[in-house]
């Protein structure tokens, strides 16, 4: 009996809070028929802003890719002082609200911030354009490469790669040949997180952005944009495109999760 | 080494620094006033009472997802254990949407909350919930079954057994999944933003607080509130390490 | 407490852990339960506890039919091998937790469990915890924690299995020498024969889910009910057709009728006995168990060829006839 009470209250819990809603928003996108949501999303703003997204994307991805895998590398085979407080600044951006990340940059890059007098002077745009919104984004998705890489270096061992020095190979050699092969499954998890990070940021790039139509609007801006000017299909349009992409992501984080999570 | 120490103070450390130096360069009397002032007041009282609200929750319903995933086995479980990630894959914007949808003007159940309090509770459960699920799994996973038959054979009842001996194994995994969602509630803007209506002194979480006022011009009121927010996070972080050293105490005895 | 265990069959998926097995464990008896992985031995222990519940048949203690009372409710003692300890809780606490459970007064808990813990040689150990002790320590642990809330019936799940030789032996003398004096009704699962046969007043064969023999050690060993029993409880060689002890056989080295021919491979020697290994003219291997005081008189090497022969058979005890 009190399985099935506690069966009842899990299955409730998800599907009013997750299941249910996501159902909807299928609905609501069709509600009034294809054409408006078709018109919505060819428009060449909404179009624009799914490319500036997958631009953002393509750029932070691989960058966190790099950094995840070598500071992994650093925390668990270079025992130095102080890797505690690098693993802390790494979780920072898990624990730190979007929207304060925006600001700390704009305190940076803005007219009146650090480097603001110096970008002018050199017709460097970085607020209100692409670059702030690269950063911003680079900054949000920072520890996912590195979270999933730690924990299976650690279990990993050096033994395979001490190893591989006895015989000969070099640092790079091994790394290739022997580590990254290694830790492949978690660096694939890892970037599946980033990148569902980055397609999905708002609050960093709503502050860095601007929000100007046509030129620095995202995917996840546009949609704010649409409703707030009563565009409903417009708005659950790109939802669901974002919402299917989301579904493919889940799909792939499920396939590689590194561990069992169920008996 | 040296890429990583570079790498981060570059993108992490300079951003913080900036924060940090702009709050307080006018003082800790100035940025006291700042910060309380009685909307910035209200905008935190707001976020924290619906962090804890929202932490004290998940603590339950997710430790009972969590249970439910390992421990029982029915149709559609593996599904339902790969639908607990989406609000991970999901962008926030989306996720307040499909609130909406369901919750909001509109609504086929006739339920509509927008622009209420409750709102936001709604929006900040969707965001967190995958977090304590995920940090019990692996711990529920690993715990000795047989020390729970122990415990029968000596008497104890089913709830006894979940008190004194599931309970204390697993509380450390509960509690990082609690600190963790509570960071990400304080944090939220996305999945509020539409749901709420950000009114000043009733729906206005510190996140958009802090959005308005860059926007308003008012660096000074933002930076504040952002601090305070920052310090938060960085306690967190702290207590999820904290959490992580507890978990381990009893193996580490010998 | 006597156990009755009546017709009891248990499968998972599409294995049968236990088919319809039967037996009676005398009250204040020490029991094993010998046999093979997968005879079902360790089954038949939890279903005793309750831990599991039968498909079919029926568990009595004491004469009342406990089949589907809760393992809380049972008032057995169980023993895990991989001693299930509540890792979080001191020794003390431990020992104590099924007394806590009764809602015992604190000073006859103490009390219990200071008495406990010098039966097991943990006194001094109570305030650590079971990451601090060795594998031998933590299992005198559940021992005094399943014997705390003076149990009628203990049940011991491979105890010592995953102790080191040494351990294990000075383990189970001590279970021995607990049995005799409280004289609570004790069964063990055990893969070990040679463990089965030094503790227990009475052994129980199980293979595949059934039940091969019940007796006493000496029984078992010289009167094995089929060839399993034979070549599991002690070393089973065949001779001229027929399944015999290699303590049965003699080396000499006078040519006599039936003697037959058979070259020393080997000789290892185990402390006071000797154990020869030899190849019998037809290619067979078989192996001779003797003293060592034998061997030197007989002055035997490897290589030499000798005869091998079987003396009559003795009075009183007949050899089972387990080869068709």
């Amino acid at each position: 009996m009190r399985r099935y009470g506690l069966r009842g209250v899990a299955v409730f819990y998800l599907v009013a809070v997750l299941l249910g809603p996501l159902a909807m928003v299928f609905y609501r996108a069709f509600e009034r028929g294809l054409h408006p949501l078709w018109s919505s999303l060819t428009d060449p703003n909404t179009i624009h802003a799914f490319k500036l997204t997958l631009e953002i994307t393509a750029l932070a991805v691989p960058v966190n890719t790099v950094f995840g895998i070598v500071c992994a590398l650093a925390i668990v085979r270079q025992r130095f002082p102080g890797a505690g407080i690098v693993n802390a600044i790494v979780d920072l951006p898990l624990a730190l609200s979007p929207v304060v990340v925006g600001l700390m940059l704009f305190l940076l890059y803005g007219r009146t911030g650090w480097f603001g007098s110096w970008l002018q002077g050199h017709g460097i745009t970085v607020l209100f354009a692409t670059p702030s919104m690269v950063i911003a984004t680079i900054f949000v998705s920072l520890p996912f490469v590195a979270r999933e890489v730690v924990p299976t270096l650690r279990e990993l061992g050096d033994e395979q790669e001490q190893a591989a020095h006895t015989l000969g190979a070099s640092g790079w050699q091994t790394f290739r040949r022997v580590t990254l092969p290694s830790i492949r499954w978690a660096v694939v998890y890892g970037v599946v997180l980033t990148t569902a990070r980055c397609l999905g940021e708002y609050g960093a790039v709503a502050v860095v952005s601007g929000h100007i139509e046509g030129k620095t609007e995202t995917a996840t801006l546009r949609v704010q944009d649409y409703y707030e000017n009563f565009n409903q299909a417009g708005s659950y349009g790109i939802a669901i495109v974002l919402a299917a992409i989301s579904v493919i992501v889940l799909l792939a984080m499920t396939l590689l999760r590194p561990k069992e999570e169920i008996a | 080494m040296g890429f990583v120490t570079t790498f981060l103070s570059l993108v992490v450390l300079l951003p913080i620094a900036a924060l940090v130096w702009t709050s307080g360069k006018h003082g800790w009397h100035e940025f006291w006033t700042v910060v309380s002032a009685p909307e910035a007041v209200a905008a935190l009282k707001l976020t924290l009472g619906a962090a804890v609200i929202v932490s004290a929750l998940n603590a339950v319903l997710g430790t009972i997802t969590a249970w439910v995933l390992v421990r029982d086995d029915f149709a559609g479980k593996s599904l339902m254990n790969a639908v607990i990630d989406l609000p991970f894959a999901l962008p926030t914007i989306v996720g307040g949407l499909t609130l909406l949808a369901l919750y909001g003007p509109a609504s086929p159940l006739g339920i509509n909350i927008a622009f209420t309090r409750t709102a936001i509770l709604l929006a900040l459960m969707f965001e967190t919930l995958p977090f304590v699920v995920r940090t019990v799994q692996p711990v529920l996973l690993e715990l000795d079954r047989e020390a729970e038959e122990a415990a029968r054979s000596l008497g104890a009842s089913e709830a006894r057994v979940f008190r004194s001996v599931v309970l204390p194994n697993i509380l450390p995994g509960i509690l990082s999944g609690v600190a963790l969602a509570f960071a990400r509630a304080v944090g939220e803007i996305g999945a509020i933003v539409l749901i709420s209506g950000n009114l000043p002194f009733k729906t206005e979480v510190a996140a958009v607080f802090v959005f308005n006022h860059i926007q308003s011009g008012d660096q000074n009121g933002a930076s504040a509130v952002a601090v305070v927010m920052l310090v938060i996070a960085f306690l967190l972080l702290l207590a999820i390490g904290g959490f992580r050293y507890l978990a381990t105490r009893h193996e580490r005895h010998a | 407490m006597s156990i009755e265990v009546r017709n009891v069959s248990k499968r998972f998926g599409s294995f049968q852990a236990l088919d319809d097995v039967s037996l009676d464990v005398d009250s204040g008896s020490l029991t094993a339960l010998l046999g093979p992985s997968g005879s079902g031995k360790s089954t038949l222990l939890r279903i005793i506890a309750g831990l599991e519940q039968p498909d079919s048949g029926e568990i009595r203690l004491a004469g009342e039919d406990a089949t589907v009372v809760a393992p809380q409710k049972r008032g057995v003692g169980f023993v895990f091998q991989h001693y299930a300890a509540f890792k979080h809780m001191t020794v003390r606490d431990n020992v104590a937790f099924g007394l806590k459970i009764r809602k015992q007064p604190k000073a006859a808990i103490k009390a219990r469990v200071d008495e406990l813990l010098g039966l097991v040689q943990l006194q001094g150990f109570g305030h650590r915890y079971p990451a601090q002790l060795s594998g031998g320590q933590r299992q005198r642990m559940a021992l005094a924690r399943a014997l705390a809330p003076e149990p009628k019936v203990l049940l011991l799940d491979e105890p010592f299995g995953a102790l080191d030789a040494r351990v294990r032996a000075e383990l189970r003398t001590w279970l021995r020498k607990l049995h005799d004096e409280t004289h609570t009704t004790t069964v063990f699962v055990t893969h070990d024969q040679e463990e089965a046969m030094e503790v227990a007043d009475s052994v129980v064969v199980m293979n595949e889910g059934r039940v091969e023999q019940v007796a006493g050690p000496r029984e078992l060993y010289d009167a094995p009910a089929n060839e399993f029993v034979m070549r599991f409880v002690g070393e089973a060689i065949s001779f001229d057709g027929d399944l015999i002890r290699p303590h049965d056989l003699e080396i000499t080295l006078d040519a006599e009728h039936g003697a037959r021919e058979a070259q020393i491979e080997r000789i290892v020697h185990l402390g006071f006995e000797a154990r020869c290994e030899l190849t019998l003219d037809d290619g067979e291997q078989i192996a001779v168990q003797m003293t060592r005081t034998r061997v030197a008189e007989l002055e035997l090497e490897p290589g030499q060829i000798v005869l091998v022969r079987r003396p009559g058979v003795r009075i009183g005890r007949e050899l089972p006839n387990v080869l068709g």
